[in-house]
């Protein structure tokens, strides 16, 4: 009895250290620039006790880069696009969530839970998705823009007023599309297509940028280009007359990610932060605020009437298919630097 | 800095020369550090073998400098022939960063003249009114740039009020629109040195010149211009090297349709091509041009102080 008393009395004692225990608890992300309100943090800290610290970068890759240059057990969670996970992945950057250590893994949305970068999301969940594709001026244009030619091969009004993002990997899958050739192609004579395509297309592009690919279409600096449905839906609601387009020959997909990176130095707080992110409220908080969409079950409900009457997220049912930007293999790699170098020389 | 000129004289006699180890090592150790040890890795990565992604694999190889020079195709495949892409790119680079620096010139001599000139307790008000601007981060003035020039700006918006143009010059997106910026960003490193060359100088010089029946314009060739002859390099040193490395002009104001050596560098350490040896050795040549133009420019002086 005695015995019995001084476990219980043990485990009473570890129950009240534990709350004290995750109070000191702390919690590092590396997360893109302006992609989470800081409500949210300040929030998750109230909730859990668990101290956040973050710094942020600018693209997939500069992450990529700063992690290989020895910061990897400085960070637990990063916040990879699709193929970025892939990427990590294979470079064996990030942990694996075993199963039952997520108890809020059930709220990912099917679809997303098998997805070719992560399938069964051992490593991943979804933060937030989108399309990328183009946005035309209606004062400028007024003609259709259900088809890619808009950017590769535009009408006279939009030559010369077109911003393209400044993204290899966006840029050479939407050309890619536009021509009706696999990404990736190892065939060298749809290789030289694109190399050739965008060559010619060059000519009626005005700039390369994808920080102000909104900017751009608010200002008038340019009357289309290419750009994520969240910034379109932005520049609309900021005033400017632009239309989306989910042309005949698709959109890109994208998904932003959290991952489990390894060697994290608080792996209890990163899952704990990754349960948080897949609570519907809290998910539909970032979203309301991000713009994007949610890959949680339940989210919707949570989201502003006027997200989710988007036009800009809700992809119409008779347009081409939403893809994710592939990884290239070495070999098809080197050949697409190539071609990005002639686009840009 | 700049004062060659004046201060060229031999130190006699170091007051400090007992202390003298003692007092640059802080220094030795942070330039070793920061800029040495860097360099030196740099240096040692353009002969590595690149790590598909990023990274390097610690195996001897040319490739890096190979890409550079020789061209294989889009294939890698071809027979070797001289690849003028990457030459191109240092080309442009070179040819913007030179001619934002001859605009930095052209508007720095005179404005640093006219300070020089002015009365000694309001020069140091006017010194102010060029660096006030230079307060504000380049990136906020980079973008305010562009505010300015683009063709519903402010400036297409006055020059057709005023009735110059009818229709909007276009300047955004063009290789002017790139050397503005590139000139406007480092305005001062032009003035500065040039200013403390002529507050130095001897104008009586000016006007025995004139005495001796010199015109103006050889009175500024033949003596103003020898005398500060050390502010004005200086300057255009400052001038041309960061505009030369310089990637945010070029991609702000430049549209990035064209890679320049920055954004070209930038590419290999941010971008997907993530070929790190490359983007070394891109930048050890950088290097070399940049350490050959300063020898040159060093020569030059010393002759000129050696006469």
């Amino acid at each position: 009895m005695k015995a019995i008393h001084n476990a219980s009395a043990v485990a009473l004692t570890i129950a009240l250290l534990a709350p004290n225990a995750s109070a000191e608890g702390k919690l590092s992300l590396f997360h893109w620039f302006e992609y989470i309100p800081q409500e949210m943090l300040d929030r998750f800290t109230a909730e859990s006790g668990i101290e956040v610290t973050m710094d942020t970068y600018d693209s997939n890759e500069a992450m990529l880069a700063t992690l290989k240059a020895g910061s990897m057990g400085t960070y637990d969670l990063s916040f990879p696009g699709d193929y970025m996970v892939q990427i990590m992945s294979d470079e064996g950057m990030l942990d694996t969530i075993a199963d039952g250590e997520l108890k809020n893994k059930a709220n990912i949305m099917p679809e997303w839970l098998e997805v070719p970068y992560d399938m069964g999301r051992k490593s991943s969940i979804p933060y937030q998705w989108g399309t990328t594709s183009f946005s035309v001026n209606r004062d400028v244009y007024t003609g259709d823009i259900s088809s890619t030619d808009i950017l590769f091969d535009p009408p006279a009004e939009l030559a010369g007023k077109i911003n393209m993002l400044d993204s290899q990997g966006e840029v050479l899958a939407l050309a890619a599309m536009h021509l009706g050739i696999p990404q990736c192609t190892t065939d060298r004579d749809q290789l030289k297509a694109l190399d050739a395509q965008l060559q010619t297309s060059k000519q009626h592009w005005a700039s390369f940028n994808s920080d102000t690919a909104k900017e751009v279409l608010v200002s008038g600096d340019a009357a289309a280009g290419m750009i994520y449905n969240g910034f379109s839906a932005k520049g609309r609601l900021e005033g400017a007359n632009i239309e989306y387009a989910y042309p005949d020959q698709g959109v890109i997909a994208w998904m932003d990610n959290a991952v489990l990176l390894k060697d994290a130095p608080n792996r209890e707080s990163a899952l704990k932060f990754m349960d948080f992110l897949l609570e519907p409220k809290n998910i539909a908080e970032l979203t309301n605020w991000a713009q994007y969409s949610a890959g949680v079950i339940g989210a919707d409900e949570f989201l502003t009437a006027e997200l989710r009457a988007t036009p800009e997220n809700n992809k119409p049912a008779d347009s081409g298919p939403a893809v994710f930007v592939e990884a290239c293999s070495q070999e098809v790699q080197a050949v697409y630097d190539k071609i990005w170098t002639n686009l840009k020389k | 800095m700049a004062g060659g000129a004046a201060s060229g004289g031999k130190a006699q006699t170091d007051t400090y020369k007992e202390a003298r180890t003692l007092l640059l090592l802080p220094s030795w150790l942070v330039l070793g550090f920061f800029v040495l040890i860097p360099v030196f890795m740099m240096l040692i990565y353009s002969f590595l073998t690149k790590e598909f992604r990023g990274g390097v694999i610690w195996e001897f190889s040319l490739a890096a400098y190979d890409q550079f020079f020789f061209d294989r195709g889009l294939f890698g495949d071809d027979a070797p022939s001289i690849e003028w892409t990457y030459i191109n790119i240092f080309w442009r680079s070179i040819w913007q960063a030179g001619a934002a620096t001859i605009f930095a010139l052209l508007i720095g001599f005179p404005t640093a003249y006219f300070i020089a000139t002015r009365p000694p307790n309001s020069r140091q008000m006017w010194v102010f009114l060029v660096t006030i601007p230079y307060w504000v981060n380049l990136l906020i003035r980079t973008v305010s740039m562009k505010f300015l020039l683009r063709d519903q700006g402010p400036l297409n918006d006055f020059l057709m009020g005023i009735g110059i143009v009818d229709s909007p010059i276009h300047i955004i997106n063009t290789d002017f629109a790139v050397q503005l910026g590139l000139f406007y960003s480092y305005l001062p490193f032009m003035v500065l040195p040039i200013y403390a060359a002529v507050e130095r100088y001897n104008f009586s010089l000016s006007e025995a010149a004139a005495d001796l029946y010199a015109s103006k314009w050889q009175t500024l060739r033949r003596v103003l211009l020898p005398a500060v002859k050390p502010g004005v390099i200086a300057g255009c040193i400052l001038v041309f090297v960061p505009s030369l490395g310089s990637f945010l002009a070029p991609d702000l104001l430049g549209g990035a349709k064209n890679f320049m050596i920055g954004s070209l560098i930038e590419e290999q350490f941010k971008g997907n091509a993530g070929n790190w040896p490359f983007g070394a050795a891109a930048s050890m040549i950088l290097l070399s041009l940049v350490l050959i133009v300063l020898m040159l420019s060093a020569r030059q002086q010393n002759k000129g102080e050696g006469v």
